[in-house]
Parts: structure tokens; C-alpha cells; sequence
């Protein structure tokens, strides 16, 4: 079964036998047992019976967070220790790729489901397509505009007035987060964030760039301003949702508008968390570990593409949440 | 591959025809092997339709199989054969591309033509909102002068036959209390909605189906040309019962129709004079009875023990303050199985209920609520 | 570190700690019987509930989270581990790949399944049951109005996505990234093309399905109104999310099949498979299609007309691509010289069933038919043919071809006859009634029927039991054979067998292809 190209061929490196993948799926079952019994707590659970709910997802998350630490820690070594040939390392930059084709997806389905609430339910709910019927006998009086500002239900009166039993009790938003007169245009936040990570993603590319010339202190300052960006953008983002709650009443009970709203940033900010704290270990890394050269950085580099995915997100996300 | 293939066409056709004329005889009014072509000319036109498109994959198969098992008995390797190599040619490849492409166009003409004939919107001649609930439906035949019938429709088979003491009567699970009337010959005009889960409106001899979605309408018409009982069920998953809320459809001739509208409108104002009584206990628990067994049963257990709803017999709230029960019965418990009944029951049905719960499985409360209470509470909100 | 060249590590731990495609491969295939085992337990139940009418064995609530949790388990329990399964075991030795690209997380994507299934199943000890809103988990009955449970079932899916989607990663990497040197995209065999599209579609849709429950769960305890109308959300918007996924979840279950009986059909008709570049488009094109056909599962909702013909006409033209599959199945077969072991006793069921089962599906395609037969047992009938008879039977074809390669041992040729034509009857007993119950009016998901459907339930629910038991011989089948089977040591185990796999040594060795294979 020899061959020819066997001579020039680089060994492929298959890891013998290893803990992380049960330790990893220890952690990960505590956790979200733990979560899940957390949130029937909350919503079905009796205040009065304590439970272990949140230990046991601590636990597991803890046990988790750990697993992947030391993961990610013995991938680093073996690269340094020189195990992996350029073909596993082509592996790992096809593994990051396809993961982050994976996000897109889970964030496609948000943004379809804005879509098609926004083309599509709105107007029906409002009694287009069946001359008024959908509205005069169920929603009458609802009249459809986005943000939407009043849902259904409470066009007719409230959850008491409401002609569909049980689906719980929807507010309204008073002010709608797009630009209007509510605010000076400079102290409209998503527009500062749109500013923070777009300047971020450039940033990111400044340090890839020094990087690839070697230049190890100007990739610490880039990407460290990078990481400070990105602290920046959470920052503002969390002010825009104290806002949100305190001044303009919009919470995620404020019907679909709200909910579209909150998913959308909220599952964007968590990810720009991770891909800060992704690109912090890098810079940890680096600066302290005086790891990366030229030629060899490459958990710098998939940090960058999450990070530049992240941001062409927002950029959708200021697009068709903020101002369309 | 032309060779014999005449002599398989012709092998092949005459299964074909031999169980198309077994279905098709088969397909009179009710088969229990195939679609019933209903009462509709929409039915009609659907039915005509999966015949053909049955017959031509019951062909392509034939054709295909007959192939294949030709191929099976000559060319095996028991008999000796040596095995071909040939393995492409682009000549079949796209002839078996196009050829099923032009097929599937001949299939889609007549199924288009039969959508569109579906979607006609004309106006109708009568309106009728269909409404699942949490396991029946309710119609409101909706009038000019806003002097609407509204009624619940729920299954009528005992317990006693689903849990096999009795023996099962004919229309098994297929019986209502009170059936859909409608009149012949009149184009009806149903706006689908639901009230709490997604359900599905299906007669099939109707040839309507479509799903009930909770805070939407959507429209389905039909015109029946014959008089007659037809029976259908909810198709769309929506509980523990969804198995349990038929369908029954009475066609009836237009003068028939008008009198029965005519004495269920009496039979409303009769309920409005019945609200401004007062009940003695045995009225009011005998008519709770009924309505219990309507409305609650399901749920809370023939004996009051529970079930998908807590126990009423000993429940604190049955057995508490009166505004408690009414609370509950009236609006509902938010985000559980237990509906807003004040919508769905009037105020004299809603009394009765509630003195039964609070009287029978034991609860010995002994005390007896009015209709005016129930408005009153309603009212004071 | 280092040397590769030893066996397996002995006890537990090889399993617990193991990073070998081909043990992995074994726990994957091992788990997906067990849970097919447990996800066919309660379709017995099911069956025999509905052997009658009336209600004998159990109540309506325990029905329906019968049939829900038949669905899921037999769904992402079963056959999509086992397809994962094969390719673990199989792609690696087809391209001539050491090991799977990424072998730490190819351990965890399975490892992640057993804690997950239990956690699902356990849901049938909680209080209010298991979930009972059918595996399409429709809002808002799966979300105003279910269980409690469900709050673990959601977390439960988000985790069998994960799996899923690292192993799709997984096998994209080996396939692009590890293919021996000569091995072009071209001269991949056909499971390696249909798993790299599998994987493909996976990694695309369960992120959706992952978005999907969500939401379900933001609905459920943090007060959002996606799918509540009162909120100006609407639940359609679940069922479409959810057939955005579900639709390429079926393809994504028989393509990996489509794969399977591509390798099988050549190797007993001892002659190439015919018009491997048009299988490789079809496949592809299949593919396609499936991510824009999703709401043919919706005709009835209430669509606009024009969606309604978009989704008709995208739906029929599947019909094109998988008709090229056929037809060059066929043409292998046309003019071969055939024998019909075992494995190519499944496949020939597996092509004049699954075909029957694509026609309905062609029939459900029209939406005006559809009218008629949405949510009666003929689309009950329509995809246990697919998936039954199509992947089950491919799977259990595949095992009976690879077994010997991999365990060195030969299975017991007269059992697996008598096992297969014991499935075929019963397969088809229990299903093709199905159809006519279906037509006749009968709807699915209900625990108990009318009178006038009474006759072919019952030959249903025989029929089930039989295929059911049918299992045990194939169970045994396997045991016996890999425990004190005959030993075979021919490298090419079946004479007309092509391809890399049946190049390496009878059992396959632990550790193969460190060095690269030559391909011509
Ligand atoms: C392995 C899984 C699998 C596969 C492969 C398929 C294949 C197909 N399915 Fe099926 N389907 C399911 C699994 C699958 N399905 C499931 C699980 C459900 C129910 C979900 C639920 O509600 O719970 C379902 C439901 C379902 C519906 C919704 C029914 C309803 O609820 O009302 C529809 C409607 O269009 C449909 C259509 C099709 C079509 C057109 C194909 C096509 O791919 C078939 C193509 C194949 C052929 C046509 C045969 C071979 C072709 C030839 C020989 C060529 C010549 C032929 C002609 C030109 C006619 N399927
Ligand atoms: C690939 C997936 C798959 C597979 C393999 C099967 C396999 C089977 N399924 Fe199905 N089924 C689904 C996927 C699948 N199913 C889905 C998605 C639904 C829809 C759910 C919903 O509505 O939400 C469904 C729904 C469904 C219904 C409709 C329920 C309803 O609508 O109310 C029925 C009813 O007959 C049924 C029956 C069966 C039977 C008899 C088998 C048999 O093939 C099973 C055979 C296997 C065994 C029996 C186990 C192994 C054998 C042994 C352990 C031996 C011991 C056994 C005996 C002695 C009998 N299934
Ligand atoms: C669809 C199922 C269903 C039906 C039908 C139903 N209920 Fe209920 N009911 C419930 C559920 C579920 C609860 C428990 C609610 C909770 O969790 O607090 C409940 C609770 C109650 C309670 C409170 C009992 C207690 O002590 O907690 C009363 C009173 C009640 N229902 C009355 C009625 C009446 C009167 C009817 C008929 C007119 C009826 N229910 C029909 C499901 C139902
Ligand atoms: Cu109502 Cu099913
Ligand atoms: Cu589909």
C-alpha cells in the first residue's frame, strides 16, 4: 500500500486516546439540565420548594468551561510541539469555516422569521388579503406599521378583551428603537455601535496584517484595541437595553416587535462576547505566552473571521432592525 | 434497450387496467379503499385528478419494475451471463431526464386548474365561522342584522363504547351533539379560526380541509349538490382528544334550513328570558350536569378527579370563595389547558356549571349561583 | 504521542476515550439499534393501541407522546446515527484517509447522544408526561400549551444539533481535506458524494431547527409572541422555520441511503454503476431542491396561491433527479450478471419500495390532492415507505455488505434470506393498508378510529409485528456472526466489490491507511 507520494508524504496527526470528549459532554449535560430546570422553575416551579437547579448548572458550566480551556490548551501544544502537518491544519481552517457557515444559518433563521412577520403576518393580522375579515372579526381596530408599536392584542382591548385564550399578556413598546425623534441623533447608540465595530473589524485587519509581517508589538496594540472595541460595543449595547427597559418600554414582552428586537441583538451580542473573548485569549497569548509568528497563527486568524463575521451581522442587523 | 420493449408495454398495461377498473368500481360513495369523489364539484374535480396522477405512477411503475424484473430473472448470474461493462450514455441519460420533466407538466396542468378552481373567492352566500376549541368546534352563522346563531358542536359517543362497555355504535367517534346545518345548493362560505391550539376543519366528502390557526381566519367555501350527513374529523394534532372532536355536516334542503335557523334563533332569545330567572338547586345542577359533561368532562375526570385538569372534587378553588370559581370558569387559567369559558358558555349555562362543581363529588357547598351572578361578575370586571 | 501502530486499548476506557473513526463508527451504530430498538417499542405500542377501536392498553395523553416520541427517537436516534455510523467506518477507508479529519470531536459528536437520548426519554417519568405536540412540535400547542417537559426536550435538540453538526464538519473536513492523493472529487465512491452532501445540508438546517426551538423556548418562559398572534407573531412562522429544516432533514436521511445502495447494486450486478456523473448531479440537485420545497407540508395553512403553485411545482420536479437515481440503478442491474445475497436482496426492496413511496410522495406533492390526503394515514403510509423501507432497508443492506469486512466474519446467509423476506412481508403488511385507511379518511395521530377502518388496522398492526419481529433475527444475525461467525480472511469479500475499502486487509486492521493508498 506504499506509494510513491508516501516518501514526500507529512504524517497525519491522529491524537491517541483523550478525555476531553467525555469531560466535555459531562459538563455540557449538567448545563443545560441545570438550565432547563432553572427556566420550569421560573415559569411552571413552586417559589416556595428550593431547588439545585442553578448548582447543578453551575457545576456542569464550570466543568464545561474547563473542558474546553484544557481543549483548547493540549490543540495549542500539539501545534507547537510541531505534531500538526499543514494538512491538519487545513482541516482546522475547514472545521472553522463550516462552523461559521453554521451561524449564519441560526441567525438566517431569525432574520427570516423578521422577514416574514414584517411582509407578511403584519399586513394579514391588519386584514389585508381577505377584504378586512382577519381584522374585523378578530383584530379589529389593529392597524399594522413597523416597529410595531401596538400589538394585537392590545388594539382590542387587552388580554381580557382578547379573543384568543391563554396566550398571555402582551405590552406595547411606547418608543420604537429606530431613529426618531425620540432621540438626538447623537445619542441614538446603534448608530456609536455601528461606528465601534466597524472600526473594530478594521482594527482586526490592521493586526492581521502586522501579523503577516511579523511586526509582534503592532499586533498587540492593534488587536488589543480590537478587544477594547469590542468591550465597548457590550458596553453601549447594554445601555441601549437598560433604554430599552427603563425609558422606552420595550421589553420582550412588548408582543413581536419586541421579540424580534431582543433576539436578534441579544443572540448577536452574546456572540460578539465570544468572539471577544476569543480574540482576547489571543492576544493573552500573545502577549504572555509570546506565542504566533509570521507564518504560524492561526487561532488569530480564526478568531478574525468570527470577528468579521460578527460584524457583517450587525451589519445586517443595523440594516433591517434599526432602519428599515 | 428497444428490444422487447413493446411486448413489456403491453405485459405491463394490463395489470394496470385490471386495478384501476377495481378501484374505480370500488370508488362509489364511500370506499374504504380509495378518495371518496364527495358531493362537490370541486370533490369531483379533486378525486379526478388523484385518479390520474395514481394511474400514471401505477404505470411509470410498472414500466420500471417490469424492467428491473426482467432484468432479475435473465440476467443473473446463475444462468451464466457474463456481465456487461457499458456504464453511461448521455443519448438515455437525458432521455430519461425530459421525459419524466414532460410528465410531471402533464400532471401539473390539470392540478393547477383544480387549485385555482379551489381559490375561487366569489362571494358567498352564507358565512360561517368555524372555531376549534380544546376538543370541539363552535359554528356562528354570521347574519346581516347581526343576529348571529352561535353553538358548539361536541362528540356525542359515550364513554362507556370508547372504553369498550358497550358495544360501538355505527357512527362511532363520528357523532355530534348538535351538526353543522347547512343548505343545499348555496355556496357556504367557512372562515376557519381556532381558539387556543392549531386545528383542522375535514370533510371529506366536502373536499375541504384547512387548518384552524389560532388568531387567523382563513376562508374555504363549498357547494354541496345533494342533501345528506356527512361525517369528518379534526386532522390537525391539538391535544390529548384531537382523536375525539368530529365533524358532521348536515346537508339539508333550503326550506328545511330556514326553519331550523329560524328556531335556533328562537331558541337564543329563549336563553336571553331564561337569564333573568332564578333556578331552584335541582335545576341548576341538572342542567350543569349536562353542561359538565360537555365541557368539563374531558378534562376533569367523569367523577370530578382530574385529569388534564385538576381534581375538582375537594379542589380549594371549587370549594373556596365563590368569586374564585367563578374567576377560573369565566376567564380561564392564563397559559394552561383551562380555556376562558365566559365566551363559550352563556350566563345560565356558566350558573349551572359552576353550582354542579361546587355540589357534586362531594363538595357540599350548598350553595346556588344565578345567571345574573355570572353576569354580574362579568360585568365587574 | 507517536506510534500509531498498536491495537485498541483494552476495557472501557477504548470506548469512553477512543478517537478511532472505526470504533467510534461501532458506538454510533451500536446506539442508533438501541434506540431503534426502543423508538420501534413504542411504535409496538402504538400498534397495538390501534390493533382496535376503542381504547384497550393506554390513554389518549400516553398516545400521543408515543407517537411523538417514536418519531424523534426513530428519527434523530436512529437512522441519522447510523448513517454517521457507516460513514465513520466507511469514509476513511474509501478515500484512503488515515483516521476522520477532526478524531477528538468525532468522539465528542457521539459521546454528546447518549446523555441526550436518556434526557429525552426521561421526559416520560416527568410530571404532565413526555411531549405529546408530535415530532413537529407544532406551536402553539408545543408551547402555550405543552408540558412542562418540553423545556428539556428543547435543550435536548439544541444538543443534537450540536452533534450533528460537528460530525457534518467533521466529514466535510475528511472529505475535502484527506482524500488520498489521485483520489479526485470524481472517482469518490458514491456514499463519500452523497455523505458530502449530506453533511452539507446538515451543517445548513439544524442551526435553523436550532433557531426554531428558541424561539419556542423564548415564547414558553420569557414572554415573546413569535408564534402568538395576540403578540403579532403567528404560529405558521414555526412550521415554516421548522420546514426549512424538516424538509432537507428527510434528504438528509436518504441521501447517505441513495449512497449505500450505489455501492451495493454495482457490486452484485458485477458491472460499473451506470452514469456515475449524473448520480453525482442528481444528488446534488436534489439537494438543491430540498431548500425550496418546504411548505409542501403546509398546503393546508392557508398560503397564498401563489405560494401554494411555487411549492407544487418545486416539489414535483424532485421527482426528476430521483427518477435519474432509479433509472440508473436499474441500468447497473440491466445486463449484469446478478446473485442476490443478502445485501442486494435489501437493496432490490429498498428500490421497488422506496419508489412506491416516492410516488405518493409525488401524489402529496399536488396541492390540490394534498387537500385530501394531508394528515390521513396515506401520509402516514407515503413516509414509512420512504423511510422504512428506504433507509432502514438500505441500512440493514449495509450492514449485512460491510459486516464481514469489518469483523472478518460472515453472517449467516439463509438467516439474513429469511430475515429479509420476513421484513419484506411484514414491511408491507403493516403499511400498504395504510394507504387505504388514509384515502378513505382516516386521520393520523389519533388513538382511536371509526368503524369502517377497523379491518386494515388490524392487518397493519400484525404486519408491524411481524417486521417487528423480524429485528430479532437480525439482531441475532449480527451477535452471532461477529461473536462465531465463519472466518473469512479474502480481502475482497464479495467478488464484484470495488474500491478501497476491499483493497485492505479481512478484518479491517485498527489503524489503515497511515500512508497514503495510491489511486490510478
Ligand atoms: C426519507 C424520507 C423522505 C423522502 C425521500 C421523501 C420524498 C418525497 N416526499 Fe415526503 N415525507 C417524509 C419523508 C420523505 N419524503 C416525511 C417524514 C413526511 C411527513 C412528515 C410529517 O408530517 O410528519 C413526508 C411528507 C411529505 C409531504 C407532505 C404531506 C402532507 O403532510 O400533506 C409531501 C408533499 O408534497 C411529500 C412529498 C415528497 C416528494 C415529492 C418526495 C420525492 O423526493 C420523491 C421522489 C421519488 C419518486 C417520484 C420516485 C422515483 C422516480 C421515478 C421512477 C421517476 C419517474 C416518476 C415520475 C415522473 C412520476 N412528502
Ligand atoms: C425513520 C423513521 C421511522 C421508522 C424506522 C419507523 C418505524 C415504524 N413506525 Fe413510524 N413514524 C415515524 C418514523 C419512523 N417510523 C415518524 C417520523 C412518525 C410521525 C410521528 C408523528 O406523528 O409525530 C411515525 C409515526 C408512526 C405511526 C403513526 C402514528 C400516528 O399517527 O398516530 C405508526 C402507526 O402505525 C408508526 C408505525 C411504525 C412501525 C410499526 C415501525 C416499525 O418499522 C418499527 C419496527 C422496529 C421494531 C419493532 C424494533 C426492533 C425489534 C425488536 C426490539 C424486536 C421485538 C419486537 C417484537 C416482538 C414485536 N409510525
Ligand atoms: C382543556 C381542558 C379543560 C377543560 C375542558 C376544562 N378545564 Fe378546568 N382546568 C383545566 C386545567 C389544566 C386546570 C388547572 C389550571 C392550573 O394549573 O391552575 C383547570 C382548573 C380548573 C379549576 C380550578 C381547580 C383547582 O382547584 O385548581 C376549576 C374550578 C375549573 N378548571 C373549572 C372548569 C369548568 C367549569 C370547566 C367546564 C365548563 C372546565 N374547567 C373545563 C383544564 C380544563
Ligand atoms: Cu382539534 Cu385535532
Ligand atoms: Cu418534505
Amino acid at each position: 500500500m506504499t506509494s510513491q507520494a508516501a516518501t514526500e508524504y507529512e504524517k497525519y496527526y491522529v491524537p491517541e486516546k483523550s478525555k476531553l470528549a467525555v469531560c466535555a459532554t459531562i459538563g455540557l449535560i449538567l448545563s443545560i439540565f441545570g438550565a432547563a430546570s432553572i427556566m420550569n422553575d421560573m415559569t411552571f416551579g413552586d417559589p416556595e420548594e428550593s431547588t439545585y437547579s442553578w448548582s447543578i448548572f453551575l457545576i456542569g458550566l464550570f466543568f464545561f468551561m474547563a473542558t474546553l480551556f484544557s481543549w483548547f490548551k493540549i490543540a495549542i501544544q500539539e501545534n507547537i510541539a510541531g505534531l500538526n502537518s499543514a494538512q491538519l491544519k487545513k482541516s482546522y481552517v475547514l472545521g472553522m469555516f463550516w462552523f461559521i457557515f453554521s451561524e449564519v444559518m441560526f441567525f438566517f433563521a431569525f432574520f427570516g422569521a423578521l422577514f416574514y412577520v414584517r411582509t407578511l403576518v403584519g399586513p394579514w393580522l391588519a386584514g389585508d388579503g381577505d377584504g378586512g375579515r382577519m381584522n374585523g372579526i378578530l383584530w379589529d381596530g389593529f392597524e399594522y406599521a413597523w416597529p410595531m408599536m401596538q400589538t394585537p392584542q392590545e388594539a382590542v382591548g387587552g388580554a381580557t378583551e382578547q379573543l384568543i385564550a391563554n396566550n398571555g399578556a402582551f405590552t406595547s413598546a411606547e418608543t420604537s428603537m429606530a431613529f426618531a425623534d425620540a432621540h438626538a441623533w447623537y445619542a441614538w447608540l446603534p448608530m456609536w455601535n455601528t461606528a465601534v465595530l466597524l472600526t473594530s473589524s478594521l482594527t482586526c485587519h490592521f493586526a492581521h496584517t502586522n501579523i503577516l509581517k511579523g511586526d509582534k508589538s503592532k499586533f498587540n496594540l492593534w488587536l488589543g484595541i480590537t478587544v477594547g472595541l469590542g468591550i465597548f460595543f457590550l458596553f453601549l449595547q447594554f445601555m441601549e437595553y437598560y433604554e430599552a427597559y427603563e425609558l422606552f418600554g420595550l421589553t420582550l414582552n412588548s408582543g413581536i416587535y419586541g421579540s424580534t428586537f431582543f433576539m436578534l441583538t441579544g443572540f448577536h451580542g452574546f456572540h460578539v462576547f465570544m468572539g471577544m473573548t476569543m480574540l482576547l485569549i489571543q492576544l493573552l497569548r500573545s502577549v504572555i505566552g509570546k506565542q504566533f509568528t509570521a507564518e504560524d497563527h492561526f487561532g488569530f486568524e480564526a478568531s478574525s473571521w468570527y470577528w468579521h463575521f460578527v460584524d457583517v451581522v450587525w451589519v445586517f442587523l443595523f440594516l433591517f432592525v434599526y432602519i428599515l | 434497450m428497444g428490444f422487447k420493449a413493446k411486448r413489456l408495454v403491453q405485459a405491463a398495461l394490463a395489470p394496470v387496467l385490471l386495478l384501476t377498473s377495481v378501484v374505480c368500481a370500488a370508488a362509489g360513495e364511500l370506499s374504504s379503499v380509495n378518495m371518496s369523489p364527495g358531493v362537490t364539484v370541486v370533490g369531483r374535480e379533486i378525486y379526478d385528478l388523484h385518479m390520474i396522477i395514481l394511474g400514471i405512477c401505477v404505470v411509470i411503475g410498472v414500466l420500471v419494475f417490469g424492467v428491473m424484473f426482467y432484468s432479475i430473472i435473465y440476467h443473473r448470474k446463475s444462468r451464466g451471463v457474463t456481465p456487461a461493462t457499458f456504464h453511461e450514455s448521455t443519448k438515455v441519460e437525458i432521455a430519461w431526464t425530459v421525459v419524466p420533466f414532460i410528465i410531471l407538466i402533464a400532471m401539473a396542468v390539470p392540478a393547477t386548474t383544480t387549485l385555482l378552481d379551489i381559490y375561487d373567492t366569489d362571494e358567498a352566500e352564507l358565512d360561517i365561522i368555524v372555531k376549534g376549541y380544546q376538543w370541539k368546534w363552535k359554528y356562528e352563522y354570521l347574519t346581516e342584522d347581526g343576529d348571529n346563531v352561535a353553538f358548539f358542536s361536541n362528540l356525542r359517543t359515550p364513554q362507556a363504547e370508547i372504553y369498550n362497555v358497550e358495544a360501538k355504535g355505527q357512527n362511532y367517534l363520528l357523532e355530534v351533539d348538535e351538526p353543522l346545518v347547512l343548505p343545499v345548493n348555496t355556496k357556504v362560505r367557512f372562515l376557519v379560526t381556532a381558539n387556543d391550539v392549531i386545528h383542522s376543519w375535514w370533510v371529506p366528502q366536502l373536499a375541504v380541509k384547512k387548518d384552524a390557526i389560532p388568531g387567523f381566519i382563513n376562508e374555504i367555501s363549498t357547494r354541496t349538490a345533494d342533501e345528506g350527513v356527512y361525517r369528518g374529523q379534526c386532522s390537525e394534532l391539538c391535544g390529548k382528544d384531537h382523536g375525539f372532536m368530529p365533524i358532521v355536516v348536515n346537508v339539508v334542503s333550503k326550506e328545511e334550513y330556514a326553519e331550523w335557523f329560524a328556531g335556533k334563533q328562537a331558541e337564543a332569545a329563549e336563553v336571553n328570558d331564561l337569564m333573568a330567572q332564578t333556578f331552584a338547586m335541582d335545576e341548576l345542577m341538572d342542567r350543569g350536569q349536562s353542561v359538565y359533561t360537555r365541557n368539563c368532562l374531558a378534562c376533569h375526570g367523569a367523577d370530578g378527579e382530574g385529569g388534564v385538569g385538576t381534581a375538582i372534587a375537594g379542589s380549594a378553588i371549587a370549594t373556596g370563595d365563590v368569586s374564585g370559581h367563578l374567576e377560573v370558569g369565566i376567564n380561564g387559567v392564563p397559559g394552561t389547558a383551562m380555556q376562558a369559558f365566559g365566551g363559550q358558555l352563556n350566563d345560565v349555562d356558566m350558573a349551572a356549571v359552576i353550582t354542579y362543581q361546587r355540589n357534586a363529588f362531594g363538595n357540599n357547598m350548598g350553595d346556588l349561583i344565578q345567571p345574573i351572578d355570572v353576569y354580574n361578575y362579568k360585568k365587574g370586571q | 504521542m507517536g506510534d500509531h501502530h498498536h491495537g485498541p486499548a483494552k476495557g472501557l476506557t477504548r470506548w469512553l476515550f477512543t478517537t478511532n473513526h472505526k470504533d467510534i463508527g461501532t458506538m454510533y451504530l451500536w446506539f442508533s439499534f438501541a434506540m431503534f430498538i426502543l423508538g420501534g417499542f413504542f411504535a409496538m405500542v402504538i400498534r397495538a393501541e390501534l390493533f382496535q377501536p376503542g381504547m384497550q392498553l393506554i390513554d389518549p395523553a400516553f398516545f400521543n407522546q408515543m407517537t411523538t416520541l417514536h418519531g424523534l427517537i426513530m428519527v434523530f436516534g436512529a437512522i441519522m446515527p447510523s448513517f454517521v455510523g457507516l460513514a465513520n467506518w466507511l469514509i476513511p477507508m474509501m478515500i484512503g484517509a488515515p483516521d476522520m479529519a477532526l478524531p477528538r470531536m468525532n468522539n465528542w459528536s457521539f459521546w454528546i447522544l447518549p446523555p441526550t437520548f436518556l434526557l429525552l426519554a426521561s421526559t416520560l417519568f416527568m410530571e404532565g408526561g413526555a411531549p405529546a405536540f408530535g415530532w413537529t412540535f407544532y406551536a402553539p400547542l408545543s408551547t402555550t400549551y405543552a408540558p412542562p417537559s418540553v423545556t428539556f426536550f428543547i435543550f435536548s435538540v439544541h444538543v443534537l444539533g450540536l452533534s450533528s453538526i460537528m460530525g457534518s464538519i467533521n466529514i466535510i473536513a475528511t472529505v475535502m481535506n484527506m482524500r488520498a492523493p489521485g483520489m479526485t472529487y470524481m472517482k469518490m465512491p458514491l456514499f463519500v458524494w452523497t455523505w458530502l452532501i449530506t453533511a452539507f445540508l446538515l451543517v445548513a438546517v439544524m442551526p435553523v431547527l436550532a433557531g426554531a426551538v428558541t424561539m419556542m423556548l423564548m415564547d414558553i418562559h420569557f414572554g415573546t409572541s413569535f408564534f402568538s398572534a395576540a403578540g403579532g407573531g403567528d404560529p405558521v412562522l414555526f412550521q415554516h422555520v421548522f420546514w426549512f429544516f424538516g424538509h432537507p432533514e428527510v434528504y438528509i436521511i436518504i441521501l447517505p441511503a441513495f449512497g449505500v445502495v450505489s455501492q451495493i447494486i454495482p457490486a452484485f450486478s458485477r458491472k460499473p454503476l451506470f452514469g456515475y456523473d449524473s448520480m453525482v448531479y442528481a444528488t446534488a440537485s436534489i439537494a438543491f431542491l430540498s431548500f425550496i420545497v418546504w411548505a409542501h407540508h403546509m398546503y393546508t395553512v392557508g398560503m397564498p396561491v401563489a405560494g401554494e403553485l411555487f411549492f407544487m411545482y418545486a416539489t414535483m420536479l424532485i421527482a426528476v433527479p430521483t427518477g435519474v437515481k432509479v433509472f440508473n440503478w436499474i441500468s447497473t442491474m440491466w445486463r449484469g450478471a446478478m446473485s442476490f445475497e443478502t445485501p442486494m436482496l435489501f437493496s432490490i426492496g429498498f428500490l421497488v419500495l422506496f419508489t412506491i413511496g416516492g410516488f405518493t410522495g409525488l401524489m402529496l406533492s399536488i396541492a390540490p390532492a394534498d387537500f385530501q390526503y394531508h394528515d390521513s394515514y396515506f401520509v402516514v403510509a407515503h413516509f414509512h415507505y420512504v423511510m422504512v423501507a428506504g433507509a432502514v432497508f438500505s441500512m440493514t443492506a449495509a450492514i449485512y455488505f460491510w459486516l464481514p469486512k469489518w469483523c472478518g466474519r460472515m453472517y449467516n446467509e439463509t438467516m439474513g434470506k429469511t430475515h429479509f423476506w420476513i421484513s419484506f412481508i411484514g414491511f408491507n403488511l403493516a403499511f400498504f393498508p395504510q394507504h387505504f385507511v388514509g384515502l378513505a379518511g382516516m386521520p393520523r395521530r389519533i388513538p382511536d378510529y371509526a368503524l369502517q377502518f377497523a379491518d386494515f388496522n388490524m392487518m397493519s398492526s400484525i404486519g408491524a409485528f411481524i417486521y417487528g419481529a423480524s429485528q430479532i433475527l437480525f439482531l441475532y444475525n449480527v451477535i452471532a456472526t461477529i461473536v462465531a461467525g465463519e472466518p473469512t480472511s479474502e480481502e475482497k469479500v464479495w467478488d464484484g466489490a470495488e474500491g478501497l475499502e476491499w483493497t485492505l486487509p479481512t478484518p479491517a486492521p485498527y489503524h489503515t491507511f497511515e500512508t497514503p493508498p495510491a489511486v490510478k
